[in-house]
């Protein structure tokens, strides 16, 4: 072969020429070998053999390398816009052969390329000479004239401003002709500079508009409607009213009508009159037109542009339910339920109406028509309906594919738990629900339902006794236990029945339910909230006991030494056989009253045997927890113990009653939300450097983050002001906020004011614009009901209180990935560093008063990332000083800069609180206990402002 | 060994024209900022691509009325095909990719996919999926994939008189075939 790879500006041979492959040979080539790497070879094979002939004086040559070169572009064999195709091309441009001009009119509008634009030029010379009148004959020039215009209206000569530029006045000729080329083409200039275009172009192209010629007023109003499109202005294209309106009632061609109607439903808003003009051709075509294209865009257009005309609205939703109803055809369905889907609010019950034909569109085969269809019914969701719509489509769940019922499930929680679950009226339904939720089979929203039904039992204190009863059936099914899906759920369940226990039925068969043994399965986080679940249980059996021995008048000795007497037959004899016979026991009496000394007896043995072997656990989480609790039972066993060998010893029976009080009280504060962008509204205080600090925790905190409920925030407010709740809930009062202070003392500085200032926090209360933090506060709900206006008669008669913060608040902690994991880190580390070792000290020094010693430093001991708190903390001074500016910031701005203010305190709460995984929940729980000045006094209302 | 030597210089050639390439749009800098400013013109264009695909998802014809690099078109294509060859005909016709709307259509092995605005009347493109099937099927003689395949300029040719600027200019069948027909009298 002569192919020599020199220079490539050698010209091929002659033998080239002679045997050049054709197109066809080409395509034979690539179908031979169908594999990836022989179709490899061929196109590289046939590119370079185009490389040779494509430098071909010889036109013919030329074209046919052109073409087998455009060929292997448009399927993208070879890189688009290469300089080697366009140049090709351009040169080709002039050849007088019109087969070859038409291939390089292809070849050059397949690919010219921002990046050959330096050639385009060369293209305007042989344009313009294409665009005007030649001798040729005339279907010969129009032929031409058609080419050029093609290449004129291709995306790659609009990315050339200057050549639409240079050849607009090229182009009225042809458009006062009506060649819609031409017309497409003038759209395409004026697009891409509007400046140079528009005075030589508009007026030929709108005066196309009345053409007589059906194929040039298509054109025409295809442009208009290109050129109308939403980036656009729509005003300019105004005064076309008349000329479109003429065509809209003249026209017979569906293709112009469907853009005369785009036209319309852009320039219908912007004028009133116009809207009122057109209703009646619309609704005609609307009712006449047998081309569901057009039906559609009648549709369309009239729920879009013309909402004010009622009875053309009536009308459109006829036809879009006729679309809805279509069985044998999905894509009318489709477009149906789009359709139907635009409609506003307004319309709502007229939408209603057609909820059978949507419902049933729930179970259809496709994908798109079920989707479509779970929007617009979630679109008519409000208070009213909510309850039959979650309940129908629940039920759907169970009949549709995994993916589907997922989306069902989703979009049910995302409905109902919007802004504060303000559509939900009945709790004890919704709370039932969410465990229905739970237990559908292919159930993936596992964490948004335990989320939740934290949230719910934060926030709705009514309906609590139904949450605790359905986590009860949760919590007692060892099928669930199996399912990854539900840990979430599980969590959130374990954690309602610990909070709540007062509320339970029955305490021995929640011990029971959390300590069967498939609890086994759970991750190590979940399982460490149900021990902690169990502490929280005993903790109030014991109380309830104590307490009920003392109402009976029993004496405290008598009671004391019966139960120590069988305590000590069953700690001093092995531990496991007693429980089993404490077991059988417990099987037959115990159920009668969960209160009662066997039952007490029975859990106590009951969590030795089966909490006891976690004291080894590998996992700090639980084996943590498992601790304290053991710790405890310990200790109750221990005084006893103490008090048979010296009867005598008349104080030690009031140990037993001091501990379980004690622990009682630790549990006795009812948790809040905070507002999810609390934190953030808190100045940095000086000298804290967040990024120093967290660099050196990274360790802790990503260790730290494993919370199933992340974006609940716990924030403790005594209990033992629930019963002076509703009072407050009706005047919140600048005392209780003062008390609040008095309480932190710790956490506040002395100001130059006396540490009561009554007044501070109705200011920071009332300068709150957007917030209505606590639905309970009358002013609050009055706001509410401004910014929700129309849930008023729902929100405030029939529905319990729901605890809400600010909005915007809300809204965030509704997008749970978004916001809150992103904050949590941060959060994660502060508490640790801001409270880790006040928590350390607070609870030894608790721990001395109550024996509780061993215990906890064992505890501690075992935790390496709690000592490793201790070490970061052990510049108590510094660490002190840095809290109390912070607290002193706090305090000026309280005046000044409410806003500020609002949240931090809460805030600093919550990440005591939710040190939960730690050990940091509970005893941050013991040292509010024991220090009454840094109890968060917390009438449930105020604390959610702070 | 010729044939070697061959595949070499092609490459080295490719090559060559591809650093010409990134050469030249590196000095078009300023013609690029120009495209870029009037990218939201390009919106409004009402078809974006019209593609034909065969049951395999090996692309028969595309051509884009907007500018997409190569790789853009193959991402977009395969994952497109991916999403409509995995359709039934129960099914609808119109799928949303990205911010485009996909309606296709399926004639015997071959898919006709035209990628669309968000308000484009679904409807009507299936109708115009309709016209070019059988303008093609007037041309060819009841039209298969292989005809496509040998005869693709011409079924650009058509496109071309059909579509133009991304709209549809021409919906008669006699006047989308006079020029090709008169092509072939004059070669």
């Amino acid at each position: 072969m002569a192919s020599t790879p020199a220079a490539p500006a050698v010209a091929p041979s002659l033998v080239d020429t002679l045997f050049q492959r054709s197109l066809n040979d080409l395509v034979k080539s690539l179908r031979a070998d169908p594999s990836a790497a022989g179709e490899a070879v061929a196109v590289a094979r046939a590119l370079s053999e185009i490389h040779r002939e494509i430098r071909a004086p010889d036109a013919a040559t030329k074209s046919v390398a052109l073409q087998k070169l455009t060929y292997l572009s448009s399927l993208h064999f070879a890189p688009v816009g290469t300089h080697l195709l366009a140049f090709p091309a351009i040169e080709l441009l002039a050849s007088p052969h019109l087969p070859h001009k038409r291939l390089a009119y292809l070849a050059a509008s397949l690919s010219l390329h921002p990046a050959s634009l330096s050639l385009l030029p060369l293209a305007t010379h042989q344009l313009h000479k294409d665009l005007s009148p030649s001798s040729a004959g005339a279907a010969h020039q129009q032929h031409l004239s058609a080419l050029a215009l093609q290449l004129l209206a291709s995306p790659a000569a609009a990315a050339a401003p200057d050549l639409p530029v240079h050849l607009a006045h090229d182009l009225v000729p042809h458009l006062a002709r009506g060649s819609p080329r031409a017309i497409a083409a003038a759209a395409r200039v004026i697009a891409a500079s509007p400046s140079a275009a528009v005075p030589v172009l508009f007026k030929p192209l709108a005066a196309c508009l009345a053409s007589p010629d059906p194929r040039a007023s298509t054109a025409a109003a295809a442009a208009f409607c290109d050129l109308s499109a939403p980036p656009a202005d729509a005003t300019p294209f105004l005064p076309l009213a008349p000329d479109l309106y003429n065509l809209l009632t003249t026209s017979r061609s569906n293709w112009a009508l469907i853009k005369v109607l785009k036209v319309f439903a852009r320039l219908a808003p912007l004028e009133p009159r116009l809207a009122a003009r057109i209703v009646d051709p619309v609704c005609q075509l609307l009712t006449r037109s047998s081309a569901m294209s057009l039906t559609f865009e009648c549709i369309r257009t009239v729920l879009t542009a013309l909402p004010a005309h009622d009875a053309a609205v009536r009308l459109a939703i006829g036809k879009a339910k006729e679309f809805v109803a279509a069985d044998d055809d999905p894509n009318l369905r489709y477009l149906g339920l789009l359709a139907l889907g635009l409609l506003g609010p307004a319309y709502a019950s007229t939408v209603n109406d057609c909820r059978d034909a949507i419902v049933k569109s729930l179970g259809d085969a496709d994908t798109n028509i079920r989707q479509e269809a779970l929007h617009l019914i979630m679109g008519m969701v409000n208070e009213n309906n909510i309850m039959d719509i979650a309940g129908m489509l629940i039920s759907h769940v169970a009949k549709s594919d995994p993916e589907f019922a997922n989306d069902i499930l989703g979009a049910v929680l995302a409905a109902c738990g919007h802004n504060v679950y303000e559509m939900v009226v009945d709790f004890d339904w919704y709370v039932s629900l969410l465990a229905d939720m739970a237990r559908t089979l292919l159930c993936a929203q596992g964490d948004e339902i335990g989320r939740q039904l934290v949230d719910v039992g934060l926030r709705v204190r009514d309906a609590r006794p139904e949450l605790v009863r359905s986590a009860r059936t949760l919590l007692i099914d060892p099928a669930l236990l199996g399912n990854h899906f539900l840990f979430p759920v599980l969590s959130a369940a374990a954690w309602v029945s610990g909070e709540y226990v007062d509320l339970t039925k029955d305490p021995v068969e929640l011990v029971e339910a959390l300590l069967q043994p498939r609890t086994s399965l759970l991750p190590i986080s979940v399982r460490a909230v149900y021990i902690h679940a169990v502490f929280k249980v005993i903790t109030w059996c014991f109380s309830v006991y104590v307490g009920r021995l003392g109402d009976s008048g029993m004496a405290v000795d008598v009671m004391f030494d019966r139960l120590a007497a069988d305590q000590t037959v069953g700690s001093e004899s092995n531990v496991a056989l007693v429980s089993g016979e404490e077991q059988d026991i417990g099987a037959s009496t115990v159920r009668k009253d969960p209160f009662s000394h066997e039952s007490i007896l029975y859990m106590i043995n009951l969590i030795q045997t089966t909490v006891g072997p976690l004291i080894n656990c590998n996992e700090v989480e639980v084996q943590e927890r498992a601790l304290n609790l053991i710790g405890f039972v310990h200790l109750v066993r221990e005084i006893q113990e103490l008090n048979k060998r010296n009867v005598a010893d008349g104080d030690k029976p009031s140990r037993l009653e001091e501990l379980v009080k004690t622990m009682q009280t630790v549990f006795c504060q009812e948790l809040g939300p905070v507002s999810v962008n609390a934190q953030m509204k808190v100045a940095t205080p000086d000298g804290l450097i967040l990024n120093e600090n967290l660099v050196e925790l990274a360790g802790i905190v990503s260790e730290d983050d494993t919370t199933p409920s992340t974006s609940i925030f716990f924030y403790p407010c005594s209990r033992h002001s629930a019963d002076t709740r509703d009072e407050l809930a009706v005047s919140i009062d600048s005392s209780s906020l003062s008390e609040h202070r008095k309480r932190h003392g710790l956490f506040y500085l002395q100001t130059g004011k006396t540490e009561d200032e009554p007044n501070d926090y109705p200011q920071a209360n009332d300068s709150l614009p957007s917030s209505s933090n606590n639905s309970v506060n009358d002013d609050k709900l009055k706001t509410a009901e401004l910014v929700f206006a129309g849930k008023k008669s729902t929100a405030t008669k029939s529905r319990p209180k729901v605890v809400k913060l600010d909005t915007e608040d809300f809204l965030s902690s509704m997008m749970p990935s978004a916001n809150v994991p992103k904050e949590d880190p941060l959060s994660g580390a502060l508490r640790d560093v801001l409270l880790g070792s006040d928590a350390k000290a607070l609870s030894s020094q608790r721990a001395s008063d109550i024996n509780l010693e061993g215990m906890l430093n064992k505890t501690s001991s075992n935790e390496s990332s709690s000592q490793q708190i201790e070490n970061l903390g052990s510049h108590p001074a510094s660490r002190s000083s840095s809290r109390t500016s912070k607290q002193q910031n706090h305090d000026k701005e309280k005046g000044t800069n409410p806003p500020e203010s609002d949240g931090k305190e809460p805030r600093k709460h919550r990440s005591s609180g939710r040190s939960g995984h730690r050990q940091g929940k509970h005893k941050h729980r013991e040292k509010s206990s024991t220090q009454p000045d840094t109890i968060p006094q917390a009438p449930v209302i105020q604390d959610f402002l702070l | 060994m010729a044939k070697e030597r061959r595949s070499v210089e092609s490459l080295s050639d490719l090559w060559r024209a591809g650093a010409e390439q990134a050469h030249r749009e590196v000095e078009d800098d300023g013609v690029e900022q120009q495209r870029s400013k009037q990218a939201g013109r390009d919106d409004e264009m009402t078809i974006r691509f019209v593609l034909f695909v065969n049951k395999q998802g090996q692309t028969r014809l595309a051509q884009y009325y907007e500018h997409l690099s190569l790789d853009e078109r193959r991402a977009l294509e395969g994952e497109i095909v991916r999403k409509c060859l995995a359709r039934t005909d129960q099914q609808c016709s119109f799928v949303e990719h990205r911010n485009y709307k996909v309606v296709y259509r399926r004639y015997a092995s071959l898919f006709f996919l035209v990628g669309v605005d968000n308000d484009e009347n679904e409807l009507a493109i299936l109708e115009f999926i309709h016209l070019l099937v059988e303008t093609m099927d007037r041309h060819f003689g009841n039209v298969c994939e292989l005809d496509i395949m040998f005869h693709l300029e011409k079924v650009h040719f058509m496109l071309e008189e059909m579509v133009m600027n991304g709209c549809i200019v021409e919906t008669s069948k006699q006047n989308i075939l006079a020029p090709i027909q008169l092509m072939e009298k004059t070669s």
